[in-house]
């Protein structure tokens, strides 16, 4: 397997406070990786980094071996080659669950509105929402929401499925259904870089899992031993905090 | 050239050779889009005035409307007459947002006691938003003294002011009422369990948020007031409009008109700069609470 997206020493600093202090990782082709680490430790950040939204301060991010952070990099062009879905679903709220859909693939991927729509019916209908399409996203619930986001980022066939929290602000009741719907990405073979809470579910679908603190990878490797034998300290308190909260 | 952190704790950042590279790129560019907009501007302004001053009637018109001698002699005229307008304008002011902020409560007013309240607020926003302030002019400064109310006889300068503080306060209420509406229900709700009461939750949750909405359409409707406070010229009061006409008539050099017309962009121009720094300020504290 060929290595797809390429971290090297990735530096974020927000004015002095730095977020991000030199990160390295690689990421190959089909790969699903996992971040996991205490809040502010720049799971985020390195997400929006990598995919883009935000601008490096410092290090190189490569896509296909090419250097997306060089400045003759043309950003509109590789973002589109990102899947995006964040905590908070950011479905356009102007737009019917099918327009928020289909956007990309015609205003930016050129695809007709007969053929956007129907491949947009048919992720409808594999995220059980077929017959919702027309529906405003104010009329679903949050786990439908993010669904839908979740089909929005994959409607375009990015190369890189980037997700942040997807089930952070989800009722444990709907987080089920949209960690099935990663499940099932994840088995076709996507390539997927996701920032997450659950780690039980990390240890099942990741491929490796990288533990970030204080803006470095202070351990990564495969979920079962990172999970398991963590060598660091800083892991083994983070995964005691975990714990205490009940979500391992 | 790792970045590691200093004793202090502080951050130490030694950019790497690749940033070093990117910064002079980006700084390379910066300075071509400088040189192109210098480039264009230049030319922009060179064709224009060549193709102005080259027009056949160009030493006329520069004569009649942009003589520096006429416009040096009467701008302290003008100037002073421009005086009244800012005082028009400061007593706008005070009253427009206040008495629009008024009528836009009374139309968020809900049930049936206050029915009268909002009607009234409702037609009173139909009515002088839709009246041409220049027949608001008109009706109030000419109508008012015609009642020949016993003591009650106020100058020109005042039917003046509250003419163009009734029609401005309609425009005004409902900037405030879309604020208003902008807010999502959900933060009433919050503040309504908390147990603050209707006033409360008006005065500390939806209205600082309402404003800080409709800033800009405040601003601008203040700019647009600046200018029409002109328009009370038509009283009879020596305002720096009318003041210009005097001097327009006396020299038939129109120049006058043009100091008139400065003056009022100069008033104008801080106006909409400031606007500019408010929603700045505004939208960078809002992102440094969230980061």
């Amino acid at each position: 397997m060929s290595v797809l997206l390429e971290a090297r020493n990735v530096v974020k600093a927000y004015g002095h406070t730095p977020v991000l202090r030199g990160i390295d990782l690689s990421i190959d082709e089909g790969q699903v990786v996992a971040l996991v680490g205490a809040s502010g430790s720049g799971k985020s950040t390195l997400l929006r980094c990598l995919s883009l939204l935000e601008p490096v301060s410092d290090g190189q991010v490569f896509l296909d071996g090419e250097d997306i952070t060089d400045p003759s990099a043309r950003t509109d062009r590789v973002r589109s080659k990102f899947g995006v879905v964040f905590q908070a679903f950011n479905l356009f709220p102007h737009l019917t669950v099918m327009q928020n859909i289909t956007l990309a693939p015609r205003r930016v991927h050129g695809r007709s509105r007969v053929q956007a729509e129907a491949r947009g019916r048919e992720l409808l209908e594999r995220i059980g929402l077929g017959g919702r399409g027309s529906d405003y996203p104010d009329r679903l619930s949050g786990g439908q929401q993010q669904r839908v986001a979740i089909v929005r980022a994959i409607a375009v066939e990015p190369r890189v499925l980037i997700l942040d929290e997807v089930t952070s602000a989800l009722d444990p009741t709907l987080v089920a259904g949209v960690l099935a719907l990663v499940r099932e990405l994840a088995g076709q073979g996507r390539t997927i870089v996701m920032a997450t809470h659950e780690l039980g579910f990390a240890r099942q679908v990741a491929d490796r899992l990288c533990v970030l603190g204080e803006g470095t990878i202070i351990e990564q490797g495969p979920p079962a031993q990172v999970l398991g034998e963590p060598r660091d300290a800083r892991t083994r308190a983070f995964l005691g905090q975990v714990a205490d909260s009940g979500r391992l | 050239m790792t970045p590691d952190a200093d004793v202090t704790g502080g951050w130490r950042l030694e950019p790497s050779p690749v940033e070093v590279a990117r910064r002079a790129v980006r700084e390379r560019r910066r300075r071509q889009s400088i040189l192109t907009a210098a480039v264009s501007t230049t030319a922009f302004v060179l064709i224009v005035g060549f193709a102005v001053s080259s027009a056949p009637g160009w030493d006329r018109v520069s004569a009649t409307f942009f003589s520096v001698s006429v416009a040096w002699d009467v701008l302290p005229v003008v100037a002073q007459g421009l005086w009244l307008n800012i005082r028009v304008l400061a007593l706008a002011i005070i009253f427009v947002p206040a008495i629009g902020l008024g009528v836009a409560l009374l139309r968020t007013l809900r049930g049936p006691v206050f029915l009268p309240l909002r009607l009234f607020a409702i037609a009173y926003v139909d009515i002088f938003r839709g009246l041409p302030l220049l027949l608001m002019l008109y009706l109030i400064g000419f109508g008012v003294p015609a009642l020949r109310l016993e003591g009650f006889t106020p100058s020109a300068f005042w039917l003046g002011t509250v003419a163009v503080t009734i029609t401005y306060s309609s425009y005004v209420s409902e900037v405030f009422r879309a604020g208003i509406e902008s807010i999502h229900p959900s933060q009433r709700l919050a503040a309504r369990s908390l147990g603050l009461s209707y006033p409360a939750t008006m005065r500390r949750v939806i209205l600082p948020q309402a404003v800080r909405n409709v800033t800009p359409a405040l601003l601008n409707d203040l700019v647009a007031l600046q200018k029409d406070v002109g328009l009370i010229s038509i009283l009879g009061l020596y305002d720096a409009i009318r003041r210009a006409q005097i001097e327009v008539a006396a020299s038939f050099n129109f120049t006058p008109y043009v100091v008139a017309g400065l003056l009022f962009v100069a008033l104008s121009v801080p106006t909409g700069r400031l606007a500019d720094a408010v929603n700045l300020r505004a939208a960078r504290r809002q992102q440094a609470s969230v980061a």
